[in-house]
């Protein structure tokens, strides 16, 4: 097994790992806590994929973005209200068939499209200039309006936390 | 440097080991005697002494310090989540320490080469956040909380202003690669990127630098950990090595924003002289000394300013630095298209 294989399996199980602690934990803080490591472990194997741009969006946006916003919302509730909050299993037998279509339709996916290991091109490419260029041009418009659907994200929340004016 | 070891050595995975051990060197010792020299400077500044048994002026007051937390018994709270407790120091320190990799110390040494290196140091610094968060909840402590909470939502806004400040270097540099940035400040020191495109890149460093230390926490910043009200902020609860690893993350990290000053404004490894004075070794002096004078004004401004009230941290950074940030970025591009 080269170093390469060593470091993508070490990868691949922790992201599975702490993926598993999320699902199966009881304690919502801990479920919160293991995405951390579920998302550093994607990101590590982006890295593996030679697509270093993306892995440190990765890290940016959901680490530094979302999963702080996720354990601030934990953390009010759970520990300013001091109500317990658990995760149960709820409805267990039509999560068991949407969850078997998934994994089955997954599944079929990868093996239809599988084609075997490649190995990993010797040189990095930087793929940071490609990235901004077809932002730029090819891409310009979708990437506008996932700008302006964030902007009237963030309009709408502003609004609904505002306090209602005193009439 | 990578190439020197390989030849050594004979051996990658221990090459690498190394390579990933080496700022290490620098960090600890800087992390001791930082805490000696901010005792000294807040007493010189008083119009006080400071440490003065321990060694000459109190040179090895820390040594004794970090003696004094190792041999102390390592207490977790009973009401603490003890898991979340023990691990959280690991994350806040691994979060601190990874910056290091893209840091350029010397043209011949930098952790690892990535072209990225810029965008990696922006986005791992969230991996502290939630290091901090962990601390704060597991302690099961309203100060630490409050004081983890705190410091999330101030890292989180700031970290707006960092980027688009930095993003102003990356569009006169044209490359997200920390070596690439030094390389293209070659030359005497008006070549700096401090002066360029002026005052465009000038006003940029004082946005970064004023938003750098709201992401290190330190004063005017520093409600996470205000003495006065929060007691310790989120290590309140935390004492022997677990809070010596707190405190060595922080000051790591004071060192890894100055040295990203360093290199985006001036000049990084370059000598102030062109080629005199230049060299792999000469450029780790000239890194390490324009690194430790933010590392001073850190300081400085630490004596010399109040601390500011959560609301108008929030108003500085939401409504003074993203909009000139942005006002900086338009400025810096109108002048790259119209001088081209």
């Amino acid at each position: 097994m080269e170093t390469f294989d060593i470091i993508f399996y070490l990868f691949a199980l922790i992201t599975v790992g702490s993926a598993c602690i999320v699902v199966f934990s009881k304690n919502i803080v801990y479920a919160a806590f293991s995405l951390l490591f579920t998302f550093f472990g994607v990101a590590g194997l982006y890295v593996l994929l030679q697509a270093d741009f993306l892995a440190v969006t990765q890290v940016l946006v959901y680490v530094g973005g979302i999963l702080t916003l996720l354990l601030f919302g934990v953390m009010l509730t759970n520990k300013v209200i001091s109500v317990d909050m658990k995760t149960g299993t709820l409805h267990a037998v039509p999560a068991m068939i949407l969850a078997a279509v998934v994994f089955g339709s997954l599944a079929g996916l990868f093996y239809a499209t599988w084609s075997g290991v490649t190995a990993p091109a010797s040189s990095i490419i930087s793929t940071a200039r490609p990235i901004g260029e077809m932002l730029m041009t090819g891409y310009a418009l979708p990437f506008e309006v996932a700008s302006v659907i964030l902007l009237v994200a963030m309009i709408g929340a502003a609004f609904m936390a505002r306090r209602p004016k005193k009439l | 440097m990578k190439e020197f070891l390989l030849n050594i050595l004979q051996n990658e995975t221990l090459v690498y080991t190394l390579m990933a051990i080496i700022p290490l060197i620098w960090v600890i010792p800087f992390a001791l005697f930082a805490v000696w020299w901010e005792r000294k400077i807040s007493a010189h500044m008083q119009d006080r002494l400071g440490p003065m048994r321990t060694g000459w002026h109190g040179s090895v007051q820390t040594i004794a310090d970090i003696l004094k937390l190792i041999l102390k018994e390592d207490i977790v709270p009973t009401a603490a989540d003890s898991t979340l407790f023990k691990l959280a120091p690991y994350i806040v320190f691994g979060g601190a320490y990874a910056a290091y990799a893209v840091i350029p110390f010397s043209a011949a040494f930098t952790g690892s080469e990535i072209n990225i290196g810029l965008f990696y140091f922006i986005s791992i610094s969230s991996v502290v956040v939630v290091g901090l968060l962990m601390a704060g909840w597991a302690s099961n402590n309203k100060f630490s909380l409050y004081g983890a909470l705190r410091s999330a939502a101030q890292i989180v806004s700031y970290e707006i202003p960092v980027a688009l400040a930095l993003l102003t270097v990356v569009m006169v540099a044209g490359t997200f690669d920390l070596q690439a940035i030094n390389h293209a400040q070659s030359g005497m020191f008006w070549h700096w990127f401090v002066f360029q495109k002026f005052p465009f890149l000038f006003f940029a460093l004082i946005i970064y630098f004023t938003a750098s230390l709201a992401e290190v926490n330190r004063t005017p910043f520093d409600i996470p950990e205000a003495e006065s009200e929060l007691v310790g902020g989120y290590h309140t609860e935390y004492s022997g090595m677990r809070f010596a690893l707190l405190f060595l993350s922080e000051y790591s990290n004071m060192f890894a924003v100055s040295a990203i000053a360093t290199t985006l404004f001036f000049g990084g490894w370059n000598s102030p002289f062109g080629d005199v004075l230049g060299g792999p070794w000469w450029g780790a002096f000239w890194f390490l000394t324009k690194g430790m004078t933010f590392i001073f004004v850190q300081m400085w401004l630490r004596w010399t300013l109040p601390r500011l009230r959560v609301d108008q941290l929030m108003y500085v950074g939401w409504k003074v630095l993203i909009p000139f940030s942005f006002v900086l970025i338009v400025g810096v591009g109108v002048w790259m298209l119209a001088v081209r």
